[in-house]
């Protein structure tokens, strides 16, 4: 039956209906919602890893034991993942192998805008770019295929208007999971330098087999209309470029690595004008010219950063079209912020009021950068907090500076790679404050289950991870718990962790408000007692407000918004804030 | 036919996503092809939030263009006049009357334009509002402002009602349904 499922989800059926029988994956936007949909499929069994590395080795071990397996990760996540990926290549596989990986083009939600299929070069490995939501499915079945046929991982590239944009799926014949020997091959296997040797040279005959494969697979079309304009591209730019150009003729690559050198020249020399449409880098451009082959437009027209849409095409084609309107100018913006009664907020008013070095990491607490805490001075990537602060530290001591920096790291984050940091910091005399923000969810990504949370990806019970015999265990004694929401315990936590010379470890466990649906009554403000000072608007809080109207400007708590932290309370000297009767009524 | 272009905006936390499903899932009972698409991954309530639907027999892209949308549904004034733009001349709006700050005003760094009701209706002759989230309560549940703007459109959309109720029917859950068909019809008599 047709459906209407976004990129993601295609790739979740696509799995279960194409055998899949072991999925492995840390969250990441764009790439979540794959395993989460596996998950409420409810037929193979998926789990959620600490970090990507740890699930592209488990998706090895998978495939070792006979198992299609399905690893998924953002981008960023591949670079965690790369040192397994690019010895896996060596080795091949024994059951198929698809590393899903999700780019960011335009950086909607992420730190970088780094371009996966650089890692298919890299790792000389095939890669898929599907271009709508069909494809994504139908990619899967064929993505097990090639990763079994030619012994090698497959990398299935999507990019945010892929993975999260929903069109229409026709399912394919369901194929049952087939589980093979497991059987021990040590040249296979074991990558000592004797060994590799010889898969080196393999690696290289099989990306010679897969350029052959590409010049007769279907996944790479042409479409032959006008040949005045030749069109290359693939994933969602081709549909960009039906959009702008119906009428040109179109080499739609679906199988992007390795390129197919033949149907290119064929394509090239049937077609007047030559232009290649791909986001990011000029990864098939420079291939294609280093073919010797004559590019009319490429990145000398179309942008390196961000996204590519039809309005974009249309100018680099050197269209008239219509001039695109431009949105109203001078608009407040309307950045995220923490939501209303996050225990984030009320750490952050401190560090902000502190006005310490603030090594960061990645994670809601990131939205501290922002106006107007500003309590946030780096953040780099994942488990960087700890690690960085600890360089921080160790050149403050050089340079006789008597300051002490503070990292800020969330729980998943902290499990993912903050642990070999804070251990790092310990073994080496390190000298800074770490505060975990424990709030028992991966929150940024839609508050997935991480091994502190007690329970799994299919919702199974699950050993909980505690937290302070953990940091214990990583060789720190000064661990200390805290409270975000009271905001003197935590002014006095920070000075003495700050005053306190050694690495220091502070805990938040207030969980989640959003993940966990916590509700508690709305603050009110008393119009007689305030006095406009704005003092409580320092906790950047979207329930709050200044009146429009009168001749000083008072605060209002917006009771639709507000969900009762009691932060903002704690600003007032006026006494002006008080708990509304009744239940709360949010309705964020 | 030609493709109708829709853009669904709002703030986070008010169930634009939801909206867009229902309209997705009734272009889809409805025989037509459709493309969906949002920008989500912040899990934080409170930043803007943009969605484009499209429909007709064969959709390419899923991005709709500023200038080209055929109808616009903000769930906040601020919202509307923030995406008015991807309207194209002529295009129809329905938004939601009631305001939510934006953090940069609740922390005193920014104004919220008071004049934005106005400016809405200087840029678009074809601009209805509704206190979506009076109508929302009275069927029983605030949360249900979503379902109120989708009964609002309901007339202005090339699906059928009858479609869309069944397929509200469908997504909802226990006592759900009966406050999103309240919420759906209070909206169309809005
Ligand atoms: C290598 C890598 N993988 C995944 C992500 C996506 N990501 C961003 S923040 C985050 C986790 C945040 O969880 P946590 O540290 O618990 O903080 P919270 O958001 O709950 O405050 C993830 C998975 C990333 N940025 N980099
Ligand atoms: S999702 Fe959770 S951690 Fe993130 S801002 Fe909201 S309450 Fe805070
Ligand atoms: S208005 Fe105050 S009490 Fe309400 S959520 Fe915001 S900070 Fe907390
Ligand atoms: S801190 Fe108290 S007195 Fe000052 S603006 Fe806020 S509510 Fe009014």
């Amino acid at each position: 039956m047709k459906k209407i499922i976004s990129g993601n989800e295609a790739i979740a059926l696509g799995f279960g209906d194409s055998g899949g029988v072991f999925a492995s994956g840390y969250p990441g936007t764009p790439s979540t919602e794959t395993l989460e949909e596996v998950a409420r499929l409810g037929e193979v069994y998926c789990e959620w890893a600490p970090n990507e590395k740890v699930a592209l080795e488990s998706v090895i071990g998978a495939s070792i034991a006979g198992g299609r397996a399905l690893s998924t990760m953002k981008h960023v996540g591949v670079n965690v993942a790369a040192d397994a990926l690019l010895t896996l290549t060596y080795t091949g596989v024994n059951a198929g192998l698809i590393l899903m990986v999700a780019d960011d083009p335009g950086m909607h939600s992420s730190q970088n805008e780094q371009d996966s299929r650089n890692y298919a070069k890299f790792a000389k490995v095939p890669m898929l770019d599907p271009a709508d939501s069909q494809e994504a499915y139908d990619m899967v079945r064929a993505g097990f295929e090639i990763s079994e046929q030619f012994d090698t991982p497959l990398m299935l590239r999507t990019t945010t208007r892929i993975s999260h944009a929903k069109g229409a799926v026709v399912p394919q014949q369901k194929i049952t999971p087939q589980i093979g020997e497991w059987v021990k091959d040590v040249p296979k296997y074991v990558m000592l330098p004797n060994f590799g040797k010889l898969k080196h040279i393999e690696v290289e005959a099989r990306l010679l087999k897969l350029q052959e494969f590409a010049e007769t697979t279907p996944l790479n079309r042409i479409e032959m209309r006008d040949a005045e304009l030749g069109i290359i591209t693939s994933g969602v730019a081709y549909q960009h470029v039906r959009e702008a150009c119906p009428d040109a003729s179109v080499l739609k690559l679906g199988m992007i690595h390795p390129l197919p050198e033949r149907k290119i020249r064929e394509f090239a020399g049937s077609v007047k004008r030559l232009v290649i449409v791909e986001e990011m880098d000029a990864i098939f451009e420079e291939q294609i010219r280093a073919m010797g082959i004559d590019v009319e437009i490429g990145k000398n027209k179309l942008p390196l950063c961000g996204e590519i849409n039809a309005d974009i095409l249309r100018a680099a084609l050197g269209g008239t079209g219509a001039v695109t309107p431009s949105p109203v100018a001078g608009l407040p913006q309307r950045p995220p912020v923490f939501c209303p009664s996050c225990a984030h907020r009320g750490l952050f008013t401190i560090l902000s009021k502190l006005k310490v070095f603030v090594s960061g990491d990645i994670g809601c607490y990131t939205l501290g950068a922002l106006p107007p805490m500003s309590a946030m001075h780096s953040v780099i990537d994942m488990g960087a907090s700890i690690s960085a602060a600890h360089g921080m530290a160790k050149v403050n001591a050089i340079a006789g500076r008597d300051e002490k920096p503070v990292a800020v790291i969330g729980d998943s984050t902290f499990f993912h790679s903050g642990m070999t940091g804070l251990m790092s910091m310990a073994y080496n005399g390190g000298n800074a404050l770490v505060i975990i923000m424990d709030n028992r969810t991966t929150g940024m990504t839609g508050g997935q289950e991480n091994p502190g949370t007690g329970k799994t990806l299919q919702g199974f019970p699950a050993r909980q991870v505690e937290m302070v015999p953990l940091v214990k265990a990583l060789g720190i004694d000064n661990v200390v718990e805290l409270n975000a929401y009271d905001l003197k315990e935590t002014e006095a936590a920070i000075k003495k962790g700050l005053a306190t010379p050694g690495p220091y470890v502070l805990i938040d466990r207030n969980p989640c408000i959003l993940r966990y649906k916590i509700r508690k009554p709305a603050m009110i403000v008393d119009q007689d007692k305030c006095t406009g000072c704005r003092a409580c608007l320092k906790v950047a809080c979207m329930a709050l407000g200044l009146t429009a109207t009168g001749e000083k400007q008072k605060v209002r708590v917006d009771p639709n918004v507000c969900n009762g932290c009691g932060v903002c309370k704690q600003m007032c000297k006026f006494d002006a804030m008080h708990e509304l009767e009744g239940e709360n009524n949010a309705n964020l | 036919m030609q493709i109708f272009n829709i853009v669904i905006a709002g703030v986070g936390g008010q169930g634009v996503l939801m909206a867009s499903k229902v309209l997705a899932e009734s272009a889809l009972a409805s025989g037509m092809d459709v493309k969906q698409n949002e920008v989500h991954g912040m899990a934080q309530r409170g930043g803007s939030v943009i969605s484009f639907v499209r429909i007709g027999d064969q959709v390419n892209s899923p991005v709709v263009m500023p200038g080209t949308a055929d109808l616009l549904i903000s769930f906040e004034p601020l919202e509307a006049l923030r995406y008015i733009h991807y309207l194209k001349p002529g295009g129809r709006l329905v938004y939601n009357k009631v305001s939510i700050n934006p953090s940069t005003v609740a922390a005193g760094l920014a104004v919220y334009p008071q004049d934005v009701e106005q400016q809405i209706a200087a840029a678009c002759t074809n601009a209805q509002g509704i206190e979506a989230l009076s109508i929302a309560r009275e069927a029983g549940n605030g949360k249900a402002v979503n379902m109120v703007m989708v009964g609002t459109v309901m007339k202005d959309l090339p699906l059928k009602e009858e479609v869309i109720t069944e397929v509200v029917k469908q997504l909802s859950q226990g006592k759900g349904v009966e406050v999103n068909l309240k919420a759906l019809a209070g909206g169309a008599a809005a």
